[in-house]
């Protein structure tokens, strides 16, 4: 079997894992070995991202990092670990103008200045962009050329991360599954870096990519480590829902509604945010959480839109100001059939975004020793509801940090890798890969998995739906061992399908436990049968395996 | 009456004699190639081998293929109904299985 050795392992290169693997470098680690289960810096959501970066840079009028610290922890409903906030708002700005350096290419004004727009829930002017819609794909490439010269990065593609391996209670290594090659691959590391990204793709109208079901959460939890905060998904209030949309980012809209005022309506054609104590009339400022609850609620009335949303029109904004706005744009939208001064739209929320994720100290070590975590796989810096704007510098700040921190730690420990610390993955993962006749198709379940958690782990959750999803996952777990594998070989969908139902099975099931006995509603964990905030719930809740492979959970000053 | 897209999908691991497979996908206006393949892996082929990651951006490029023996992304490229689309792997690169060959753009390893 296929075995590497490194100082330290980073799973998953998106925006986290890349500054991982430089904040790395940096501190003069000499070999850093770069994981990913899609292509390098191409599988997950930062080169997705088409919005806004939040910093405090003082670009366009004053701003100081403790006032995005403010917001943040406003936005967070007072479950924000704010020692993390503060790390993320604090050192945002360095690596906003790091990226600056290494020419990701910030939009400027026309006096040079770094261009910072006022998005939903910040109080002044914070946030930069890319033109036109490119943030994401401007980031992920200047990091990509970044590591690209680092001959002491070396980056693997198309290896999955299945299991982390431990020796002494540390974590001493991991368990990969060469896709390509169609073959497990051992690797001994000192640190290891969980920077697999979020978990939206388990739900059924989402803004994800096909590698973000939870891997890191899961990775985590059967190692030992605990997760916290898993309650909390963010769901975009207006995604794109209808007509059919390609080419675009389905959560575009939200800039266009900001700069255009577009008008949120129900099936019947009326404005409905008022109904809910929204007064949108000084500009659009209802925060993600209310919206999404207006939104939904009128859904549940029966004033949906066809597609069941609600429409979102631009039609009363004239078609000079469309053409300028919209830029190229309209012609990408014109390509799809949309005419936005003919016809709204329509709109719904969407799975976007986790805040919970792997418990971390201040550096983004998880309780597991040897095992550090960072962007959207941490959870803890954005509490209950995240501000627009503050997951890429996550991503970057505690990316940076991680990859700093885990190779600290390289230097100083020995390597604790012994081969029998894999045995017992290694012939697990060999027997799950071996041809499999079966009834059952794993992407059955994986549709299935979706399914039952809009419906029932969605943005709202009542507690006879979280029970029925708890049983209902338990028992699609046991059903794994029954799924259908097709003949081996390189790039065999079926084992890929079956590894990614096993990691996101107990990454959802995190979810609809920690929803559950979440008694209250806040932030993004919306409860119809406690509709209430608890201001004695202001605590945050953790997650951890027990010996028999049960999910646990607790509220912080609980003891495990 | 329900409209029909047809596919002809070629088939098989690495460098072999190529093998097609044909598959019928209900057609729904604006659906493009990849929907179609998702499709097909959930109703009537799991086995079928594709490579792609963010779905409706049009930013990741792992969905390449050829169509028609062009050169184009799965995820944009809109399904028709009314003839035959042929699908093979991306030309002059490594065959790995089905609509998958070796693209990485960048690799050291
Ligand atoms: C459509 C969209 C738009 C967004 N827009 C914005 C925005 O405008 N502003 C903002 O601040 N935030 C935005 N966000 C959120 C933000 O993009 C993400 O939170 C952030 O990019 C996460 O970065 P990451 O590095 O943690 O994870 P990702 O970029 O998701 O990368 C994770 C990587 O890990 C890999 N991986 C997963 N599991 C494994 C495994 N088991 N083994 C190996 N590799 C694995 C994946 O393939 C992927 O490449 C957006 C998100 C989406 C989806
Ligand atoms: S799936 Fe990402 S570009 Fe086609």
């Amino acid at each position: 079997m296929r075995h590497l050795e490194t100082d330290i392992l980073i799973v998953g290169a998106g925006g986290a894992g890349m500054y991982a693997a430089l904040g790395a470098r940096s501190a003069g680690a000499e070999s850093v070995l770069l994981v990913d289960k899609s292509l390098f810096g191409r599988g997950g959501a930062t080169v997705m991202a088409q919005m806004t970066v939040a910093a405090a840079l003082a670009e366009e009028c004053p701003d100081r990092w403790e006032w995005h610290l403010e917001d943040t922890i406003a936005s967070g409903r007072g479950l924000c670990e704010e020692d993390l906030s503060a790390i993320l708002c604090r050192e945002a700005p360095a690596r906003i103008r790091e990226m600056d350096a290494w020419r990701v290419g910030w939009a400027r004004r026309d006096n040079g200045r770094i261009a910072q727009v006022t998005a939903p829930g910040h109080s002044r002017p914070r946030c930069c962009y890319v033109d036109f819609l490119a943030t994401g794909p401007a980031v992920a490439a200047t990091l990509r050329r970044r590591v690209a010269r680092e001959s002491a990065i070396r980056r693997i593609d198309n290896l999955i991360v299945t299991d982390l391996l431990l020796a002494d209670g540390e974590c001493a290594g991991a368990l990969g599954f060469d896709l390509a090659a169609g073959a497990p691959v051992t690797i001994a590391a000192k640190s290891v870096v969980i920077a697999t990204g979020g978990l939206t793709r388990i739900f059924r109208r989402n803004s994800a990519s096909a590698n973000m079901g939870g891997d890191g959460c899961t990775l985590a939890l059967s190692a030992g480590a605990e997760l916290r905060d898993m309650e909390f998904v963010q769901f975009f209030p207006i995604g794109h829902l209808a007509p059919r949309l390609v080419g675009m980012d389905p959560i575009m809209w939200d800039p266009f509604r900001y700069k255009l005022g577009g008008r949120l309506l129900n099936g019947a054609g009326e404005e409905f945010l008022e109904a809910y104590g929204s007064d949108e009339s000084g500009g659009y400022t209802t925060p993600r959480d209310r919206l999404t609850y207006a939104i939904l609620k009128e859904v549940a009335a029966g004033r949906g839109s066809p597609h069941g949303g609600v429409h979102l029109s631009f039609t009363h904004v004239a078609p000079e100001r469309l053409d300028e706005a919209f830029g190229p744009v309209i012609a990408r939208l014109a390509k799809n059939g949309i005419d936005l001064g003919e016809r709204p739209i329509e709109v719904a929320p969407i799975a976007h975004y986790h805040m919970g994720g792997v418990r971390v100290d201040s550096r983004m070590e998880s309780s597991l020793p040897g095992l550090f975590a960072a962007g959207e796989a941490a959870g803890g810096a954005n509490g209950a509801n995240r501000l627009s704007g503050n997951a890429i510098p996550e991503a970057l700040v505690f990316g940076e940090r991680a990859g700093r921190c885990a190779a600290t730690r390289a230097r100083r420990c020995k390597s604790a890798w012994r081969p029998q610390i894999a045995s017992r993955a290694v012939d697990r993962l060999r027997s799950a890969a071996a041809l499999r006749k079966g009834e059952i198709a794993a992407v059955t379940l994986l549709e299935e998995l979706r399914d039952l958690m809009e419906s029932a782990v969605g943005p709202f959750r009542n507690e006879s739906g979280l029970k029925a999803a708890v049983e209902r996952l338990g028992e699609m777990r046991r059903a794994l061992a029954a799924v259908a594998i097709a003949e081996g070989g390189p790039f065999n969908p079926t084992l890929a399908d079956w590894l990614e139902l096993r990691a996101s099975l107990l990454a959802a099931e995190a979810v609809a436990r920690a929803a559950l006995a979440r008694k209250e509603s806040r932030g993004a964990h919306q409860r119809e049968d406690f509709p209430e905030t608890d201001a004695r719930l202001a605590k945050t809740q953790f997650v951890a395996m027990n010996r028999d492979g049960e999910i646990e959970t607790r509220f912080a000053g609980q003891s495990a | 009456m329900m409209r029909i897209a047809r596919l002809k999908v070629r088939r098989g691991e690495g460098e072999a004699v190529p093998r097609y497979d044909e598959f019928a996908v209900p057609f729904e206006e604006g659906a493009t190639v990849l929907d179609a393949l998702l499709w097909i892996r959930v109703h009537a082929d799991p086995t079928l081998a594709i490579r792609y990651s963010c779905i409706n951006a049009n930013v990741c490029k792992t969905c390449t293929i050829a169509i028609d023996g062009k050169v184009g992304y799965a995820c944009t490229t809109r399904l028709v109904a009314d003839r035959q689309m042929t699908l093979d792997p991306l030309p002059g690169k490594v065959q790995l299985r089905d609509l998958v060959a070796e693209t990485r753009p960048s690799q050291s390893d």
